[in-house]
């Protein structure tokens, strides 16, 4: 393999560099241990390797992760490529950098080191999301997570985006209901945690091109649990004066396969919300509402 | 034909709009960004999105008042007929995304509630909680996905885009992107481009921005022959957070609820600052700029921020830079409802609860007002002609920029709440001229001889393969990435100087030699962040210099750009005739000054990626250039002395022997002034 070489040869300077400089800092700075879960690539096994971070105030997860890729050596000096992992806003708005930190499943940006070392002072330990699949190391792919918007239609059907005045009035109090749900950032946290979703895996046939492999998943995503955020974008719409318009079509995806019946109502979900989106209340609305509907469909036949 | 295809690259506000519109329209659009869309940099913004709206109408404002704060506020920098269609379309901008479910602040009885930001008397600024940018981008987001599952768009996510692909004629006929997961580098046929990828931030090392605004695009496009404007102009925002990962802001709109901003008069007082007395505390942008107080332009708060820290030795603390920014003279419920996002932030990451104690601010890279170049074509109202091929068109024909990575809107400092509106607009309004534009076509890009893109392809394959080929580099390119962020928000943010900048162009020069010693601890070839990395780093080197370079040759103070050797400061006359004489010799220097600076800058790239600066004549023609006064000394008598001018000039052109110089102009000056 080429990468062999190269490490080979990057080696001594990594190691040297490392010993230098652990010289310099020994009295003065703290080291922060780091335990990170790998996996090189989907269907491949997985493995833990430690890495040594000096201390620095202020740290959050992500100043670690940042600090291993500069470094690029384990604790006890062997090179390695850096971790991969999501991130981009670093301040809990985007919803990229997902992951289990310490056990427990949050937004990397937000999880303070200083916090961390609290709950355990040995080490920090860094694992993906286990319901989505591996792409590499912290990446996982969160395609389903998007599905589900698609399946709820989480959208206003406007006519067009010609100019059509404002919209509807909206009192203060529907304001301030509907703000929170529409702060979802589509991280996964709550689907992470939930008891009823489970990880769907598709591996690519030899012979099947990327579109029916596209087509396949998809038809997987359809018929598993939709999650607690889709259910909750569902109530968001139906609960808008223009949204509620199509209120039974959501209606009628929430109550198909997949969808709202599944929920055992552990309420995992509500309790990891990083935005701490009333996930609970959504889906108690949302299962009266399909109740209600469910039975009108029956009049209605 | 088929129906055009249109590649979009970024999936921002500006290219979320930009991608509804045009599937709206018919075409089908391929949508690539880096990041799922819905992560896009554009959920940051927390402030709000200017408009004109029917209570500050009341109050005597207008699109035309708009327009004249966002020409004032850039110091004129900015040509002006696309400034004047983008705040006429504000109100209906507003509109639409009410309607597409935003959900807004509202008054009691149910109208959208608005909020004053800087640079502007009126209350424009329409927000939701303090994630303005987020319920936007949702929304777009939200109906881009519907017209996914209708089949009009397919989004790429996860993808870079590497170069755009031009036929003999110079047209551009698609570009070439990288899969992040798998690295397969690929061609994408298009009938035009759009790129909306957004700010540079990451240039400066710690900025604002999110960790996607590497300007590694934008460098792209510049290095394969796209014009750049007005690189110099970089907006620092007055008050973030400094961290070590990330400076984060302390949104505008802390200030716009009645946030002040302090040091104690007694230099590193290490009394907690809730003990320090009223007559201790040195509020001094509102004791300097009695009218707008703590809401001037951004560029003057920064200024003012960093003179009183650097300058006065005010700082609050001794080892680190910073004021107070104090909110906790106001409600506790009200600033939970209006700003309970910002201040969640700063609690989340300081650990502090900035409603019981003052925050701790300092200025922080936040805005890039140049970018790409632009084309616009002028309608005979003084707006935009609508559906015009030219509007948002880059020099290269079928490519087109919009968002924060063109250069149109901002001059030489953007206001605060106005580039959400410049993003949303530039895309919706793009859109219809970009397809006509394709109409005007013989062809279909994808009926383009395959070897065009295999070239490209063949080109980027080369590129990427000696990346990974590199062998025993000593560099590593994050701590280059370090070296050069830390050298730029030296050399070339809040104050800056000639000798400075020179040196700092040679030594960006000298990393770059270095960069090309990066070598790469991934040499694999699936979800490799390091190389990616590397090669956006590459690319940040040529921005860097174009932004240097203009800022060398621009020798004035101009909006966001301050060389303090070049400054004119106020009237030091206390007398009322000196006073006058003073301001005469002042409205001297500005004439010539403006003559000799009131232009862009257009930085081309030769073929090392090294900026030759050429300047263009900027379209001043419904609003004359004026003395951008803030808070001068005598900056009333020179107001008036200029108005006295202004006036004559005004009469002198009224004399029927003269010929008419451009009639706009004469009679705008009026309404101008
Ligand atoms: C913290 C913060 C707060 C702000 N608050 C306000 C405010 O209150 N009001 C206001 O008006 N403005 C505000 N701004 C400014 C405003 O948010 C931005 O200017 C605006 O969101 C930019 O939008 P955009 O669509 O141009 O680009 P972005 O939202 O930055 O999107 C860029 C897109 O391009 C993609 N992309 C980039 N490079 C590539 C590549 N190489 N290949 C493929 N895709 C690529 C990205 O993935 C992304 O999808 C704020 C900015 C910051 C930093
Ligand atoms: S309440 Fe429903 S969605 Fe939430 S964790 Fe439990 S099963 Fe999952
Ligand atoms: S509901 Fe909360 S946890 Fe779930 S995706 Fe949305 S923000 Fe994340
Ligand atoms: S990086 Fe955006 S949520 Fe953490």
């Amino acid at each position: 393999m080429i990468g062999v070489s190269t490490k080979n040869a990057a080696s001594g300077d990594a190691i040297s560099n490392k010993n230098q400089s652990a010289k310099d800092r020994k009295s003065t700075e703290r080291v922060v241990h780091v335990r990170v879960l790998r996996q090189d690539g989907p269907g491949q096994a997985s493995y833990w390797e430690r890495h040594e971070i000096p201390y620095e105030l202020n740290m959050n997860v992500i100043s670690i992760l940042q600090r291993i890729a500069q470094k690029s050596c384990t604790q006890d000096g062997r090179p390695v490529p850096p971790v991969a992992w999501d991130c981009n806003c670093l301040e809990e708005v985007c919803g990229s950098c997902t992951m289990v930190v310490n056990g427990r499943t949050r937004m990397a940006c937000t999880s303070l080191v200083d916090a961390l070392l609290v709950e355990d002072a040995q080490e920090i330990e860094l694992r993906p999301m286990s319901k989505f699949p591996v792409v590499r190391d912290l990446v996982v792919d969160r395609r389903r997570v998007f599905h589900a918007l698609k399946r709820v239609q989480a959208w206003i059907p406007i006519d067009g985006s010609f100019d059509q005045g404002p919209g509807p009035r909206i009192s203060p109090d529907e304001q301030q209901d509907a703000y929170p749900l529409s702060t979802c950032m589509s991280c996964g946290c709550c689907l992470e945690a939930c008891p009823q979703y489970t990880k769907i895996e598709i591996v690519k046939r030899p012979e099947e091109t990327v579109e029916e492999l596209g087509i396949r998943r998809e038809a997987a995503f359809h018929r598993e649990f939709m999650g607690a955020h889709a259910i909750s974008q569902a109530m968001l719409f139906n609960n808008h004066p223009t949204g509620r318009m199509n209120a039974e079509e959501r209606l009628s995806s929430l109550t198909s396969q997949g969808g709202i019946q599944m929920c055992g109502n552990a309420q995992n979900c509500v309790a990891v919300c990083p935005k701490s989106i009333p996930l609970t209340r959504s889906i108690a609305r949302a299962g009266r509402a399909a109740t209600v509907w469910a039975i009108k469909k029956l009049f209605d036949r | 034909m088929t129906h055009p295809r249109i590649l979009v690259i970024g999936g921002g506000l500006a290219g979320l709009s930009a991608s509804m519109r045009l599937a709206e329209a018919g075409a089908d659009v391929d949508l690539i960004s880096l990041v799922p869309v819905k992560r896009s940099h554009s959920v940051c913004a927390q402030g709000g999105i200017n408009s004109v709206n029917s209570v500050t109408r009341q109050q005597g404002d207008s699109e035309w008042m708009h327009l004249d704060d966002t020409i004032y506020g850039g110091d004129f920098l900015q040509h002006q007929p696309p400034v004047k269609e983008m705040t006429d379309w504000g109100p209906r901008i507003i509109d639409l995304m009410d309607r597409l479910g935003v959900p807004f602040n509202r008054t009691p009885e149910g109208f959208r509630d608005h909020r004053r930001f800087g640079g502007t008397l009126y209350k424009r600024t329409a927000f939701a909680g303090a994630t303005t940018g987020q319920q936007l981008l949702y929304a777009l987001d939200e109906q881009v996905r519907r017209w996914e599952a209708l089949g009009k768009i397919k989004k790429w996510e996860f993808w870079d885009f590497l170069e755009p692909v031009l036929d003999d004629s110079g047209r551009c006929r698609g570009a070439v992107c990288q899969d992040l997961v798998t690295m397969e580098i690929k061609a994408f046929p298009a009938d035009a481009v759009i790129l909306a990828s957004g700010g540079c931030g990451l240039v400066f090392g710690r900025s604002t921005m999110s960790m996607v605004c590497t300007g590694g695009a934008v460098s792209r496009a510049y290095q394969h022959g796209a014009w750049y404007g007005n690189g110099e102009f970089i907006q620092v925002h007055p008050t973030a957070i400094p961290g070590a990962d990330k400076l984060r802001l302390m949104s505008e709109s802390a200030r716009g609820e009645g946030g002040r901003v302090w040091v104690p008069r007694t230099p590193q007082d290490i009394r907690d600052p809730r003990e320090i007395p009223e007559s201790q505390r040195c509020y001094f942008l509102e004791e300097r700029y009695p009218k707008y107080g703590n809401l001037v332009p951004r560029d003057i708060a920064t200024r003012e921020i960093f003179d009183i820290c650097t300058n006065d030795g005010l700082s609050v603390e001794k080892d680190r830079l910073c004021v107070y920014l104090d909110l906790t003279h106001l409600s506790r419920e009200m600033l939970d409802k209006k700003l309970g996002g910002i201040l969640e932030i700063y609690e989340k990451f300081q650990g502090v609860d900035p409603r019981v104690v003052p925050m701790k601010i300092f200025p922080a890279v936040h805005y890039s007002m140049g970018g790409l170049w632009v084309d616009f074509q002028k309608s005979a109202s003084g707006g935009l002609e609508e559906g015009s091929p030219r509007n948002q068109q880059t020099n290269i024909p079928g490519f087109y920029a919009i968002g924060e990575c063109d250069y149109q809107y901002h001059g030489a400092n953007r206001l605060g709440a106005n580039s959400l509106l410049s993003c949303i607009f530039s895309g919706l309004f793009a859109a219809p001229g970009v397809l006509n534009s394709v109409a005007s076509q013989p062809n279909r890009s994808a009926e383009e001889p395959a070897r065009l893109f295999r070239s490209s392809v063949r080109r980027q394959e080369e590129r990427h393969e000696a990346l990974l080929a590199r062998r025993g580099g000593k560099e590593n390119p994050y701590a280059l990435h370090q070296e050069l962020g830390n050298l730029m928000t030296r050399t070339a943010t809040v104050v800056r100087r000639n000798d400075q900048l020179a040196a700092a162009y040679d030594e960006v020069c000298q990393m770059e030699e270095r960069w090309q010693h990066c070598s790469l601890s991934d040499t694999g070839n699936w979800t490799n962040q390091n190389v990616v990395f590397t090669k956006s780093l590459g690319d940040m080197f040529p921005l860097a210099k174009l932004i240097l370079k203009g800022a060398l040759l621009r020798d004035e103070c101009r909006g966001a750009h301050y060389k303090p050797a070049t400054s004119m400061p106020g009237i030091a006359a206390t007398d009322p005739a000196g006073q006058r004489a003073e301001a005469a010799v002042w409205c001297d220097r500005f004439e010539a000054n403006t003559k000799r600076w009131l232009k862009s800058t257009i930085a081309k790239a030769d073929s090392h990626g090294n900026p030759n600066i050429s300047y263009e004549e900027i379209d001043t023609s419904l609003i004359p250039p004026r003395p951008r006064l803030y808070g001068l000394v005598g900056g009333d008598v020179i107001e008036e002395v200029w108005k006295q001018r202004q006036a004559n000039a005004h009469e002198a052109a009224r004399q029927p022997a003269l010929p008419p110089i451009t009639g706009g102009v004469a009679s705008d000056s009026i309404k101008g002034s």
